[in-house]
């Protein structure tokens, strides 16, 4: 096997205990992109166009709440800003590729790939090769969300239309902000960004939640720096 | 809007940041301020989203004890806290709201 086959397999390898946890997730999506109201063709779309799971649970409950489509856009968007950070990250890395090597990556550049690219990044350094264990990682994932997806949609059509799956999204949403609530900013930029939605909850085309998570960031980032400023002085 | 169309622009914005510093590597640097406010984007959007579906399921504020989504919310925040399981928080709170609705 020569090296780029290497590099490749070891970066399936790395990302396969991610998987581990990205199935279930992929499942829960295809289940409940159903039940909020997307037909299983565009479901299953949504997961190789935007191809970002947490983003794709905030549209499909945007969607079963008939909110606009630029609002959703706006939302999608918002969610997955995060991606510029991993992108600064491992830029370094892949700075001598051609173009269309570039957008590849950047195309399957998702929370798990990053993660088991970045620490592989780290400990070994740059190798001529190093771009093909970042396609591995990537591609392990892309396989497997896009098959979870579709058996999650298969799935979500068989379950009776009387269970209440449209309180799984919110549900889904409480398991993934508990386990980041680990500091005083982090919690304030909840309750805060909780708070105004309920309050701004009557504003046309679902602004409230905009301006929820605005006003939630904008606490989060003042209390840390206040913070931070206090300890300096 | 299309769904399709919404589709296809969320996807567009979102190749395009993970492209951004991968394409302009060594020409514009992050702000400090906005690698810190990153962080808080996650717990804000996605409470920004759970506390209507909870506080307002009929889309007005219902703080009452048979406000069965909230009671089976607050199971799925007690359990999503002591487990950090997704796929137990979400059956936890399914089963507490379909108790709930039998029982009560």
């Amino acid at each position: 096997m020569n090296q780029k086959m290497k590099s490749f397999w070891a970066g399936v390898r790395a990302e396969s205990p991610l998987l581990v946890g990205v199935f279930p997730f992929g499942l829960i999506y295809g289940a409940l992109a159903l039940s909020s109201g997307l037909a299983p063709f565009p479901a299953q779309m949504m997961s190789s166009i935007v191809f970002a799971g947490s983003s794709q649970f905030v549209a499909a409950q945007l969607i079963h709440d008939s909110a606009p489509g630029l609002v959703i856009v706006l939302t999608i968007a918002v969610v997955n800003m995060r991606h510029m950070l991993y992108s600064a990250s491992v830029a370094p890395y892949i700075e001598h590729l051609p173009t269309r090597w570039k957008a590849l990556l950047a195309y399957l550049l998702t929370d798990e790939a990053y993660a088991a690219t970045i620490i592989h990044y780290e400990e070994e350094g740059f190798t001529p090769t190093s771009h093909w264990f970042f396609l591995g990682a990537g591609a392990a994932l892309w396989t497997t969300w896009q098959v979870s997806s579709a058996l999650g949609i298969f799935m979500g059509a068989a379950i009776p239309a009387a269970w209440p799956l449209d309180f799984a999204l919110p549900l889904t949403f409480i398991a993934m902000v508990m386990p980041v609530l680990k500091d005083k900013p982090v919690v304030a930029a909840a309750l805060s960004a909780g708070m105004v939605a309920l309050l701004a909850y009557s504003l046309p085309f679902k602004l409230g939640l905009i301006l929820a998570a605005l006003v939630g960031i904008l606490t989060g980032t003042l209390l840390e720096n206040r913070k931070s400023t206090r300890g300096v002085l | 809007m299309n769904i399709w169309l919404v589709m296809l622009l969320g996807g567009a914005l979102t190749f395009g940041m993970r492209l951004s510093f991968i394409y302009l590597f060594g020409r514009f640097e992050i702000p400090a301020t906005v690698k810190q406010a990153l962080r808080f984007v996650p717990p804000a959007v996605l409470s920004a989203i759970i506390a209507p579906a909870l506080f307002m399921p009929n889309n007005t504020l219902d703080l009452n004890w048979n406000n069965y989504r909230l009671m089976a919310g607050a199971v799925a925040i007690l359990v999503a806290w002591r487990t950090k399981n997704t796929l137990l928080t979400i059956l936890a709170g399914i089963i507490a709201l379909l108790i709930l609705q039998v029982v009560f």
